[in-house]
């Protein structure tokens, strides 16, 4: 059975079983249906269970997916939102359930994902008594959600959860909790019930301020050596058709973030490719020598600017963002654009734009992609893993959904799988939260049944949340699983390395698992590779079976992650830029 | 520099958390902070004053605050003809001989005694920051036992001079 077979209303057992007294979960599950939620990602518990017994009861409302951790649920629901665009729907039960959620919501909210997250809560007239599972999950979530709450009526429930995904998926996305205590989720309500939005304080602007458009037009025509940032804001207002046309008409060349990738096509010619810590050397030192700069939907991380003296130095720097809070936040910006992508970018394509006298600098970029590309160098003591990323984007002709988990692994899908297709990219950028690489894919996957999703992972991060497997076998997700191992955290044990004068301390792992037997544990195809010579066939191989595979590629040990920008170093100091 | 900002906000649980945690976490200097409902029912007026290093700290201050779902509206009103007040409790050290003279001391200053014990007054002022600290340096070598303020509230005057003015007005003259 695939997995959209379960949303099936066949599967429906409403009827069959006796309709019990409508309560506060009762109405909760049909304010979900209200929403278009198809899928939920959870795992139950006490405070809970009246939600679940009101979604037995609803069978078919949609499909809950039991993960076998709150923080597998988390991140898969987080994989759905970022393939589908659609908002991702989390359920936990109170207490532990609700802290192990804790890093899926700071991952949402640092990387903009839209999510709704309901949290089971002790009954209203515990609450503060320190009661079995009790936490304070208004105060634990504040600072890491867009906005959150704690429902104290069950009548205002419908205005609650109608703000909820208004809030999460409008203006710049996010994740928003609502704690449901356990006497709220069984009440009988009576109305009247409240659903109007009661919203003043939020409305995100959308359309760019004409003054603005005009001024940031002004300035690039006036450029010489003009360049624009596209980040991950580009993918949320799928603004990607208008962003090429934009680009192509004045010929400008692009750098994207790590969450950018697939805003505009990776193998384009007028693509830097990524910039920042493990950039590329063409996009950075465009970043460091460009007169103009033009961002739009990124917000300057620091792991894209490096040290803020050497950013732009000479630039006028515009930037379009849907949050005002990031303009200006960490770069100094002359022409700030506080709009939704897609608008900024309509309304820059309906204005005249001269040609611009740029030629010197785009052959001059040009000579830097030719000189100085992405390099590395294969060796006789394991799988070179940044060939074997090569690799797989060849077999798959780079039209997978990639997702990764944190670290080395990561930037080198990131640098050698060239995405020209948006959403299809799936990363933990802001937070960079270990363990996300997998669950995600499982929510990539039932978010997109008919796609091939690839999960990029190192043997650390996999083993943060290898109990999701289970999940490819009950669902008959034919997610492929690569997993890079060097038996060691080769990120940390990189920075020792270069950093730490080779003080490898508690990074290299001395044992892992038979990720074969493993697999084959949950039921599940798991091969290992540990020669160059038999990676097509073992891709080929798996790329074509017909369901879940672990493949375990021992890469050669030592390997780094280059070119590199050191910590507190400018962008245009970079180490490792040729063999 | 020092402004004065004021927020108002939608009176919904956990918005005074939320304003002053962000501010926490963000590393924002609150000097005082007051809060209390306004004319409209559900809405509430908050007045901040805070430390800022600069002005681009001063934009991320109010960018931030705007940004808050709960928060209506944002204003730097610190160059801005205002009227802005504070309340001090001031228990100082005093016997009934010192009565008188620091009844002759507050006078001027406006204040109040409101409580009297054997061995201390307790005296309310309000008034601008600079008056209340004023009366506070004269009353301290009495021995002060205890102060409590409510921190800056404020209003825009009705009447705003016109724009070449306003540079007299600001920097907390008020």
């Amino acid at each position: 059975m695939r997995a959209e077979a379960k949303i099936s209303p066949e599967t429906s057992n409403a009827a069959a079983i006796k309709e019990k007294p409508r309560t506060g979960a009762d109405l909760l599950i049909d304010l979900l249906v209200e929403q278009n939620v198809d899928t939920v990602f959870g795992y139950p518990g006490g405070a809970v269970l009246p939600i679940y017994d009101a979604m037995y009861r609803k069978k078919g409302a949609f499909r809950h997916v039991l993960t076998r951790h709150e923080q597998g649920a988390i991140f898969a629901a987080e994989g759905y939102a970022r393939v589908t665009g659609k908002t991702g729907v989390v359920i936990a039960t109170s207490g532990p359930g609700a802290t192990n959620l804790i890093t899926g919501i700071t991952d949402a909210m640092m990387d903009s994902i839209p999510l709704v997250i309901f949290t089971g809560q002790v009954a209203n007239t515990v609450i503060g008594t320190d009661a079995f599972q009790e936490s304070d999950v208004l105060g634990i979530t504040t600072p890491i959600t867009k906005y959150n709450y704690q429902v104290d009526d069950v009548r205002d429930l419908p205005r609650i959860v109608k703000e909820a995904f208004h809030i999460a998926s409008t203006g710049r996305p996010g994740p928003v909790v609502i704690d449901i205590p356990k006497n709220i989720s069984e009440a009988l309500p009576e109305g009247p019930f409240n659903s109007e939005f009661d919203l003043p304080g939020y409305q995100p602007t959308t359309k760019p301020n004409p003054m603005q458009i005009r001024k940031l037009i002004d300035a690039l025509e006036k450029a010489k050596k003009p360049l624009v940032i596209v980040g991950a804001g580009v993918l949320f207002a799928d603004a990607t058709d208008e962003l090429r046309q934009f680009i192509e008409r004045s010929e400008l060349p692009v750098v994207h973030t790590l969450l950018g990738k697939g805003a505009f096509p990776g193998s384009h010619p007028l693509s830097l490719g990524m910039g920042g810590m493990h950039g590329t050397y063409t996009a950075n030192m465009a970043m460091y020598e460009c007169d103009f700069m033009l961002n739009i939907g990124a917000r300057f991380d620091d792991r894209l600017t490096g040290n803020l003296k050497h950013f732009a130095p000479n630039a006028k720097v515009a930037h379009i963002d849907i949050d005002p809070a990031e303009i200006g936040k960490n770069v100094k910006t002359e022409i700030p654009v506080v709009a939704d992508a897609k608008e900024a970018l309509k309304a820059l394509l309906k204005k005249d734009i001269k040609p611009l006298n740029h030629r010197e600098w785009l052959d001059h970029l040009n000579e830097n992609k030719k000189k100085y590309p992405l390099w590395y160098e294969r060796t006789n003591e394991g799988i070179s893993p940044q060939w074997l990323v090569e690799k797989i984007h060849e077999h798959t002709n780079g039209g997978a959904i990639v997702t990764t988990d944190v670290g080395q692994h990561q930037m080198w899908a990131a640098q050698f799988y060239t995405l020209d297709k948006p959403h299809n990219w799936v990363s933990s950028g802001g937070l960079g939260a270990m363990g996300f690489g997998f669950p995600a894919a499982i929510g990539a996957q039932l978010g997109r049944p008919d796609d091939l999703v690839v999960s990029i992972n190192g043997d650390g991060g996999f083993q943060m949340n290898m109990q999701e497997l289970m999940l490819l076998k009950q669902w008959n997700l034919p997610v492929k699983v690569i997993i890079l191992n060097n038996a060691a955290l080769g990120m940390v044990r990189q920075w020792q390395e270069e950093f730490y004068e080779e003080r490898y301390s508690e990074s290299v792992f001395e044992m892992n698992p038979d990720f074969v037997k493993l697999a084959e544990s949950f039921g599940i195809r798991g091969v290992k590779v540990d020669k160059e010579e038999d990676v097509d066939n073992v891709l080929k191989d798996i790329l074509s079976y017909d369901g879940p595979v672990v493949a375990d590629f021992r890469i050669i040990p030592n390997e780094k992650v280059y070119p590199m920008v050191a910590p507190g170093k400018g962008i245009n100091e970079m180490l490792g830029v040729e063999k | 520099m020092k402004r004065i900002i004021t927020l108002t906000v939608q009176n919904r649980p956990g918005v005074l958390n939320r304003v002053t945690g962000m501010l926490q976490r963000r590393r924002f200097n609150i000097e005082s902070i007051s809060v209390g409902t306004t004319e409209t029912p559900g809405i509430s007026k908050m007045t901040l004053v805070v430390e800022v290093a600069d002005d681009q700290k001063l934009e991320q201050l109010t960018k931030q605050l705007n940004k808050q779902i709960d928060v209506i509206k944002v204003s730097d009103i610190t160059g801005k003809a205002i009227v802005a007040r504070e309340l001090a409790l001031i228990k100082v050290a005093s016997t009934p001989q010192l009565h008188n003279e620091i009844q002759g001391l507050i006078t001027p200053f406006r204040a109040d005694i409101l409580d009297v014990s054997r061995d201390s007054l307790t005296i309310q002022v309000t008034g601008k920051p600079d008056k209340i600290e004023a009366l506070i340096a004269l009353l301290r070598p009495y021995g002060i036992k205890e102060i409590s303020k409510t921190g800056i509230t404020a209003l825009l005057r009705g009447q705003q001079p016109q724009s070449s003015q306003v540079a007299d007005i600001s920097q907390f003259s008020m």
